[in-house]
C-alpha cells in the first residue's frame, strides 16, 4: 500500500508544487489576460449586484419608448419603455448564467463521452465516435434553432440545447488525452496494483487531462455566450420579457434610424466579455502548456 | 486514391442516416405535430384538417412515415412546401444559389484580408504582432450579426452608402455591378469570423514552419528573409489552411444563417428560418439534410485536397 500511495502521488505532487500561484502570475503578465480578468471581474460584479445597482424595475414601463437618456432614465428605454440600464443589469445575470452552465454541461458531456471512448476503445470507442461524427454532421445552429422551435424554451432548457449541441471539441480533446494517458507507466502501475477502470479514469487520467479540460471549458463560456446571442436574436433563445443581451437586440434592428443605441450597449457588451473570455482562455492555455511559450502571445 | 474516396462515401451513409432520422423525429416529436400552425386556425374546418393530414400521409405510424420520406428524398420527390405551394427542390435551387454566391465571395475576401494579416502577425516587431494577434481575437469575438447591425447603421443609416439588404435593388434589371454591391456588405461581414480564425491558424503554422532546418538552411544561403518567409515557409503553412476551407466551407452555409437574416439575403439560412417560423416541414426537412450533406462534402474535400496538396499524406 505503502508503494501504491508513493506511486499516485508522482503526478499530483508535481501539480501542487505552488502551480495556481505559478499560473496565476503567468496570466498575469498577460497585458490582455489582465484586462480580460479584471472586465470579467466587473461585469460578474454588476450582474450580482444587478437588484441592488438598477435604478428601476427592469419589466416596468417607465417611460415612453424609445426616449434618449434623460432624467427619468440614465441610458433612455427600450422599445416599450423599459428602462435599458435596469435591463442590461439583469440580462448580464441570463447571458452569463447562460455561457456558464453551458459550458459546464459541454465540458462533462464531453469528458465522459471522451474518456470512455479514449479508454475503453475497440468497439465503445467506435460508437462514441461515430456519435461525435453525426453531430458533428450537423450543422449546429440550424439545430440549436430547431430544437429551441419546438420546445417551451427557458433559461435550463436553453443551457442544454447549447450544451447538447457543442460538446463535440471537449468529447474530442479528452478523447485524445485519454489515449495518450492510459499508456503511461504510472497508470500500468495503478492498474498492477489492482486499481478498478473507474479509479483509474477519475483518479489517474481525467486529474492529468485537467489542464486541457479547464482551457477548453473556458473558451465554451465564450462560444455558448455567442449561441445564446444568435438564437435569443433569431427569436428562439431566452424569451422575453425576460431581458438577456441576446433578446435585447431583437427589435434593436427596427429602430436602428431613431435609436441605435439599443443595439449599440447589449452588442458591445456581449463583444467585450466574449473577447475577455478569450484572452484570459488563450493565456491559461499558454501557461499550462510549456510548448506553446516564446513568441508572444496571440 | 479511388478505394479511399469510395470507402469514405460508403462511411458517410450510415451518417447521413443518422442525421436523417435525428431530423425526422425532431420535427415530428413536435408539441402537435407538423399541422399544430393550422389546428388553431378557426377558418380552417377541422374536417378539411384531417383530409389533408390523411393526404400527407400523417396517420400512418413514425417507422412508415420515416420510411415514406427516405425513400421520396433519395428519389428526388422532396415534396411541396407548405409555404410557398412550389415544389421544394426548386426553392432550395434557388436559396442554395444565394447562399453560395454569398459564401465564395466572402471567402475571397477572407483569403485575400486573411494570408497577409497571417503573415504580419508571424513576422512583424512584437509589439506589433500584439496588436495584430488582439485585432484577431476581436475579429472571432464579436457576435456577427451585431456587426452586421453595426455596419447597416454606420452604411446605410448614417451614411447612405450600401443598400439596406436584399440581392437586387427593387425593380432594377439583373446587372452584375448591383448584385455585387449588395453583396459587399453582408459578404465583408461573413468573412471577418474567417479572416480572424484563418489568420490566427496561418501565424501558429507560419511560426512552426520558420522554425525548421530547411528554413535555417535556406537564410544559411544568404537568402532575403521576404523569399524565405514567401517561398519556403508560407507554402508549408497554407497546406493545413486548405483543410480548413474544407471543414468551414460546408459549415459556413449554415452558418451564413445569422448574416443572411440581418441583411435579408434570401439564402438558405434565411429560408431556414421561415419556415421555421411557418413550420414549413418540407422544407425544412429538405433545407437541413441539403445542408449535412454539403457539411460532409465539405469533409472529404478537405481531406482529398490535402492529400493532393502534400505528396506525403497517402489516402488509405
Amino acid at each position: 500500500m505503502a508503494v501504491a500511495t508513493s506511486v499516485q502521488s508522482v503526478p499530483s505532487a508535481v501539480r501542487r508544487a505552488g502551480s495556481l500561484r505559478l499560473l496565476l502570475s503567468r496570466v498575469g503578465h498577460d497585458p490582455t489576460a489582465a484586462g480580460g480578468t479584471a472586465f470579467l471581474i466587473v461585469v460578474a460584479a454588476l450582474a450580482l449586484l444587478a437588484p441592488v445597482l438598477s435604478p428601476h424595475d427592469p419589466y416596468a414601463i417607465v417611460d415612453r419608448p424609445l426616449r434618449p437618456a434623460g432624467e427619468q432614465t440614465v441610458l433612455g428605454t427600450d422599445d416599450v419603455g423599459r428602462d435599458l440600464l435596469s435591463r442590461l443589469l439583469y440580462g448580464a445575470r441570463v447571458t452569463l448564467a447562460v455561457g456558464v452552465g453551458a459550458a459546464l454541461l459541454t465540458a462533462g458531456i464531453g469528458t465522459v463521452i471522451g474518456a470512455l471512448a479514449g479508454f475503453y476503445g475497440g468497439r465503445t470507442d467506435t460508437a462514441l465516435s461515430g456519435l461525435v461524427n453525426v453531430m458533428l454532421s450537423v450543422p449546429a445552429l440550424p439545430l440549436a434553432l430547431v430544437i429551441g422551435a419546438f420546445v417551451e424554451m427557458s433559461l435550463p432548457i436553453l443551457i442544454l440545447v447549447i450544451g447538447g449541441v457543442s460538446w463535440t471539441s471537449s468529447a474530442r480533446i479528452v478523447r485524445a488525452e485519454t489515449l495518450s494517458l492510459r499508456e503511461r507507466e504510472f497508470v500500468a502501475s495503478a492498474r498492477a496494483l489492482g486499481a478498478g477502470d473507474g479509479r483509474l479514469i477519475l483518479r489517474h487520467i481525467l486529474i492529468n487531462a485537467m489542464p486541457p479540460i479547464i482551457v477548453a471549458a473556458t473558451l465554451q463560456v465564450a462560444t455558448a455566450i455567442l449561441a445564446e446571442s444568435a438564437l435569443s436574436y433569431l427569436g428562439y433563445g431566452i424569451q422575453p420579457p425576460v431581458a438577456s443581451w441576446g433578446n435585447m437586440l431583437q427589435n434593436a434592428q427596427r429602430y436602428l434610424r431613431r435609436a441605435p443605441e439599443l443595439a449599440i450597449y447589449p452588442g458591445l457588451l456581449i463583444s467585450l466579455t466574449v473577447v475577455s473570455i478569450n484572452f484570459v482562455g488563450d493565456a491559461l492555455r499558454d501557461a499550462l502548456d510549456p510548448a506553446r511559450r516564446g513568441a508572444p502571445n496571440w | 486514391m479511388r478505394t479511399f474516396l469510395i470507402r469514405r462515401i460508403l462511411a458517410a451513409i450510415p451518417t447521413l442516416l443518422a442525421v436523417s432520422l435525428i431530423i425526422f423525429l425532431l420535427l415530428h416529436s413536435a408539441p402537435g405535430g407538423p399541422m399544430a400552425v393550422y389546428a388553431n386556425n378557426p377558418n380552417v374546418d377541422p374536417e378539411d384538417l384531417r383530409r389533408l393530414e390523411q393526404s400527407l400521409g400523417l396517420h400512418d405510424p413514425y417507422p412508415v412515415q420515416y420510411a415514406k420520406w427516405l425513400g421520396s428524398m433519395l428519389t428526388g420527390n422532396w415534396g411541396v412546401s407548405y409555404k410557398y405551394a412550389r415544389p421544394v427542390g426548386a426553392i432550395l435551387g434557388e436559396r442554395i444559389l444565394a447562399t453560395l454566391q454569398l459564401v465564395l465571395v466572402s471567402l475571397l475576401i477572407a483569403a485575400v484580408i486573411a494570408i497577409p494579416v497571417g503573415v504580419l502577425g508571424a513576422t512583424a516587431r512584437p509589439a506589433l504582432q500584439r496588436v495584430v494577434g488582439a485585432a484577431s481575437m476581436l475579429g472571432v469575438s464579436v457576435p456577427t450579426f451585431w456587426l452586421g447591425i453595426v455596419v447597416l447603421l454606420l452604411l446605410s443609416v448614417k451614411v447612405r452608402l450600401l443598400p439596406s439588404g436584399g440581392m437586387a435593388t427593387i425593380g432594377a434589371d439583373f446587372s452584375l455591378a448591383d448584385r455585387l454591391w449588395h453583396l459587399l456588405a453582408p459578404a465583408a461581414v461573413l468573412a471577418t469570423l474567417e479572416i480572424a480564425g484563418w489568420s490566427r491558424y496561418l501565424r501558429s503554422m507560419l511560426l512552426e514552419s520558420l522554425g525548421q532546418d530547411y528554413i535555417r538552411t535556406a537564410r544559411a544561403k544568404g537568402l532575403a528573409e521576404w523569399r524565405i518567409v514567401m517561398r519556403h515557409a508560407l507554402r508549408n503553412a497554407l497546406l493545413p489552411l486548405i483543410t480548413l476551407l474544407g471543414l468551414q466551407g460546408g459549415r459556413l452555409v449554415g452558418g451564413a444563417l445569422i448574416t443572411e437574416t440581418v441583411f435579408s439575403w434570401p439564402g438558405m439560412g434565411r429560408l431556414l428560418v421561415e419556415s421555421l417560423a411557418a413550420r414549413d416541414y418540407p422544407v425544412l426537412m429538405a433545407a437541413f439534410m441539403l445542408m449535412s450533406v454539403l457539411v460532409i462534402a465539405g469533409n472529404l474535400a478537405a481531406d482529398l485536397t490535402y492529400g493532393v496538396a502534400d505528396p506525403r499524406i497517402r489516402l488509405e
